[in-house]
């Protein structure tokens, strides 16, 4: 039997969504931007790490990651507005401090999700109030297949995600604060690591973190 | 189980423990105790009794609150009034054998008060820190022995476990809904309420779990409940289990605490095999099974998300609420989260009942509060006094005030994310909601006294750079925002800063606090947004005037030796002098060679204090113009 769908209005649009959906895939759906970096559709618990996709949904007092807030019938979203997009900015701002921004160099440049996201919300790739904080860790290109930049990579977990599924379970977060980075079970490079190569993690990589080598 | 038998074989026990035929000595051995050479002094006590072929009974108990004293012993001699002596050493111990055991001497001289009236000394209750006080949650600690269920049994423990199984499920969760109790573990959440949403989620299975991570550095609240009175905890547990139908429960203790974790494993093993715990609790229908886990120590852990995720065997990260755990918590299962003190609460609600709870306590709030005092505060240690006291009372009235006649200046609350509130603030009474609308949380309940001398930029450097490394880097905000606020600080101490940080930081505060994914990363900024708004002063005058005003940040200050304070021939500092940077100027008056001074500070501490003569300045180039060091001495 086929689930009624939820009837709600995003930016003043009327979307229908199954039950039990998020706001962010409703709204992606019919069309409408919400910036996002670390959301998976089929991943059963959202991340909800990138923050970056805040709406305000009437009736709340306080914006909410529409990666994780399941529609509602009636629900009215706004995806757009001067808190959002100050949080959105400020999210924005300190990830791309972040950021080894060097696109004409990256294999990345024109298919990544940092440059859509400055294009379509008008967010300028380098912040102007936050200095880089980029601290240019070692490269690691020891396997065959792909390469891991740090300096690069923005946590979205999309790759401990992906490699997980596939079985494999060799990325991981590791340590913690600024030194958070994805690593290899034990640190070893990734050629020492039980990685098949299915290239899983690269293809989930919104940034230029996880690339395959150039040939 | 047969509860009246063992009551009155827990009286028999306790009788030969207190019975006022034969000496008595307590020491306590809690962790607190243990720091300060408890384990010495007790060492040093039984042998010293075995040696001299003294008739007397030696117990450890837990933390008896007076932490700043330890270590603690008690003697009670029959005839005469138990007496609390503190500050104990091995010599003292042994001076207290053979002069207050052996003779009749009662060594006043060490002694801290009589725990009863008497004719001799005035007893610790005549310590106003007793007005303020009220001992709830730590109603037993320091009196019992924390290893011997008996003791807990004879000071009502296990009554309240008895009697809710003459009551339905909704009636114990009515009863704490209606005492008013809110978690102890600074959420502040409805106990009762959360409870209900856990039994009412019904799930094929349903956890308990005790919060007993406590991270916050200076905190230790929870683990001097466990190490001092374990069964109190384990019987909050079982009568949250039975309210909401749970099987198995876990205590998540940090690993860093063995005692703690020690003592409440052989609590539970105890309680086992007493029929508390277990199949059939009290020859009711009711299992309960708890299991210890021992936390890997990260701050983080303690966050109730990531102490289900660290129990389920992945790494340490909150994630977003809603799911609450009370719904799909433990396993994707209902479970209740609550702290230590919680639990410990629980019994007396259920024994003295709700009303009674309810009228301790501010409209909002009720209970009691415990704090870890701590800083620059006389008594230092565990203060449990209703809510609704002022700050005021617990820091000059309990704590003692500010010691060495210094001025206080602002009390930290609630942990590394806490707020610091000034001298003004003083009069707030403790609760959650006044907490909160000043700026600070309740937090765990730590309390940091800071005096003049402490720098309020630096303070708030200190707790961001704790929070920093403890953020578990799954969030933007917290893992990059506090990383720039941290930099902006850090350039501030180092006199780099600029006054457009004042603004970002208060932006970037906003920010993290709305955007966060857990309470960490919203709470982080709390010490920045507080010392901003109370003492903006100080930041102003480390940013323009390169000054800082409590004279502790190192490139801020230098060191002079006021020339008609040098008492010439000393050459006590130019001793201690490791950089060589102190030197005997014209008339052997001492010169402090600014290009060499590493600024260490043992110098000040060298000079004898009734010359008194090197003094901090800040900013640094406010000292005097002072003779360069000779030639031939340079070298
Ligand atoms: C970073 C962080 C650390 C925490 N640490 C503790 C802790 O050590 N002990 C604790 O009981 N609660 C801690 N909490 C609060 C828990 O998430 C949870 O709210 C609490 O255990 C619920 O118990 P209560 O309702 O009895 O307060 C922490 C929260 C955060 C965000
Ligand atoms: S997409 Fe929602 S937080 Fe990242």
């Amino acid at each position: 039997m086929a689930q009624k769908k939820v009837k709600l209005t995003i930016d003043g649009q009327k979307v229908e969504a199954k039950p039990g959906d998020m706001i962010l895939w409703a709204a992606l759906d019919s069309d409408i931007f919400i910036p996002n970096l670390c959301a998976i559709k089929e991943k059963e618990h959202p991340q909800t790490g990138c923050r970056l996709c805040f709406v305000e949904i009437e009736g709340r007092d306080k914006p909410v990651t529409a990666c994780s807030e399941p529609v509602a019938e009636g629900m009215v979203v706004t995806t757009d507005s001067e808190r959002i997009d100050r949080i959105r900015h400020t999210a924005f701002e300190l990830l791309m401090s972040n950021h080894n921004v060097d696109c004409a160099n990256c294999s990345k440049n024109k298919s990544c999700a940092l440059q859509d996201i400055s294009a379509k919300l008008k967010f300028k790739l380098k912040s102007k109030r936050l200095p880089s904080i980029v601290r240019m860790l070692p490269i690691d290109d020891s396997h065959p297949l792909f390469t891991y930049d740090p300096n690069k990579c923005v946590l979205c977990g999309k790759c401990v995600w992906a490699c997980e599924k596939m079985g494999a379970g060799e990325l991981q977060f590791a340590f913690r604060g600024i030194d958070t980075v994805i690593s290899t079970l034990g640190g070893v490079p990734l050629v020492d690591s039980e990685c098949k190569g299915c290239l899983d993690c690269v293809s989930v990589c919104p940034v230029g973190a996880l690339v395959p080598h150039k040939t | 189980m047969d509860f009246p038998k063992i009551k009155s074989e827990a009286v028999a026990d306790w009788e030969r423990f207190r019975n006022n035929q034969k000496t008595h000595i307590l020491v306590g051995t809690a962790t607190c105790g243990r720091a300060a050479g408890a384990i010495d002094v007790l060492d040093t006590l039984m042998q010293k009794i075995e040696q001299r072929g003294i008739d007397a009974e030696i117990a450890q108990v837990g933390c008896m609150g007076h932490c700043y004293a330890e270590p603690l012993v008690i003697i009670s001699k029959p005839g005469s009034p138990a007496i609390i002596y503190g500050y104990v050493t091995t010599g003292m111990a042994s001076v207290l054998v053979d002069n207050c055991l052996l003779k009749d001497d009662p060594c006043l001289e060490f002694a801290l008060g009589a725990l009863e009236e008497n004719e001799l000394i005035p007893t610790i209750y005549d310590m106003p820190r007793f007005e303020y006080e009220n001992r709830l949650i730590l109603r037993n600690c320091g009196d019992i022995d924390p290893q011997n269920i008996n003791h807990y049994i004879v000071n009502g423990g296990y009554a309240a476990l008895e009697s809710i199984f003459k009551m339905t499920q909704e009636d114990v969760i009515d009863q704490i809904k209606k005492s008013g109790l809110r978690g102890r573990g600074g959420g502040g959440f409805s106990t009762g309420q959360k409870w209900e949403i856990t039994k009412n989620a019904g799930g094929k299975s349903t956890y308990v779990i005790c919060n007993a991570d406590e991270g916050d550095p200076g905190a230790f609240m929870d683990r001097a409940v466990l190490e001092s009175d374990p069964h109190s905890v384990i019987e909050g547990m079982i009568i949250a289990a039975y309210a909401v139908g749970a099987a198995q429960g876990y205590v998540y203790v940090r690993a860093e605490y063995p005692l703690a974790v020690e003592t409440v494993q052989h609590a539970i093993d105890q309680a086992k095999d007493m029929g508390f715990l277990g199949q059939s609790i009290m020859g009711s229908k009711f299992n309960f099974e708890i299991e210890v886990f021992r936390g890997s120590g990260a701050f983080v852990c303690g966050e109730e998300t990531a102490l289900i995720a660290s129990i389920e065997g992945k790494r340490g990260m909150p994630h977003n609420r809603p799911p609450y755990p009370a719904t799909e918590g433990l396993f994707g299962m209902p479970t209740v989260v609550n702290n230590v003190k919680t639990f410990a609460t629980v019994p007396l609600i259920i024994e003295n009942g709700a009303d009674w709870f309810s009228a301790i306590g501010t409209e909002s709030s009720k209970g009691t509060a415990v704090f870890a005092l701590a800083g620059k505060v006389v008594n230092t240690g565990l203060v449990e006094v209703p809510m609704g006291t002022t700050l005021r009372n617990v820091i000059n009235d309990v704590g003692g005030g500010v010691p060495h006649h210094k001025k206080f200046k602002a009390v930290q609350i609630g942990g590394p994310s806490g707020g610091c509130l000034p001298e003004s603030a003083l009069d707030l009474p403790v609760d959650f909601d006044s907490l909160k609308e000043a700026g600070a949380i309740f937090g765990s309940g730590g309390m940091v006294v800071l005096d003049e001398d402490n720098c309020m930029v630096e303070a708030a450097r200190y707790f961001l750079d704790f929070t920093q490394k403890e953020s578990c880097g799954k969030c933007t905000m917290c893992r990059l925002g506090t990383k720039h606020m941290l930099d902006m600080l850090q350039e501030i101490v180092n006199g780099n800063g600029k006054m457009e940080y004042l603004e970002l930081l208060t932006d970037l505060a906003e920010d993290i606090e709305e955007g966060s994914l857990c309470a960490l990363g919203k709470t982080a900024p709390n010490p920045v947004l507080t010392t901003l708004r109370y003492f903006h002063d100080e930041y102003e005058a480390h940013i323009i005037e390169k000054r800082c005003p409590a004279l502790q940040c190192k490139n801020l200050i230098a060191y002079y030796i006021l020339p008609d304070k040098c008492e010439r021939s000393c050459d006590a500092c130019v001793g201690v002098c490791t950089a060589e940077a102190i030197f005997s100027g014209k008339k052997r008056i001492k010169v402090v060679d600014q290009d060499k001074c590493v600024k260490c500070d043992t110098c000040v501490a060298a000079c004898p204090p009734e010359y008194n003569a090197i003094i901090r300045m800040s900013p640094a180039s406010s000292v005097p113009e002072t003779e360069k060091r000779p030639e031939k001495a340079k070298k």
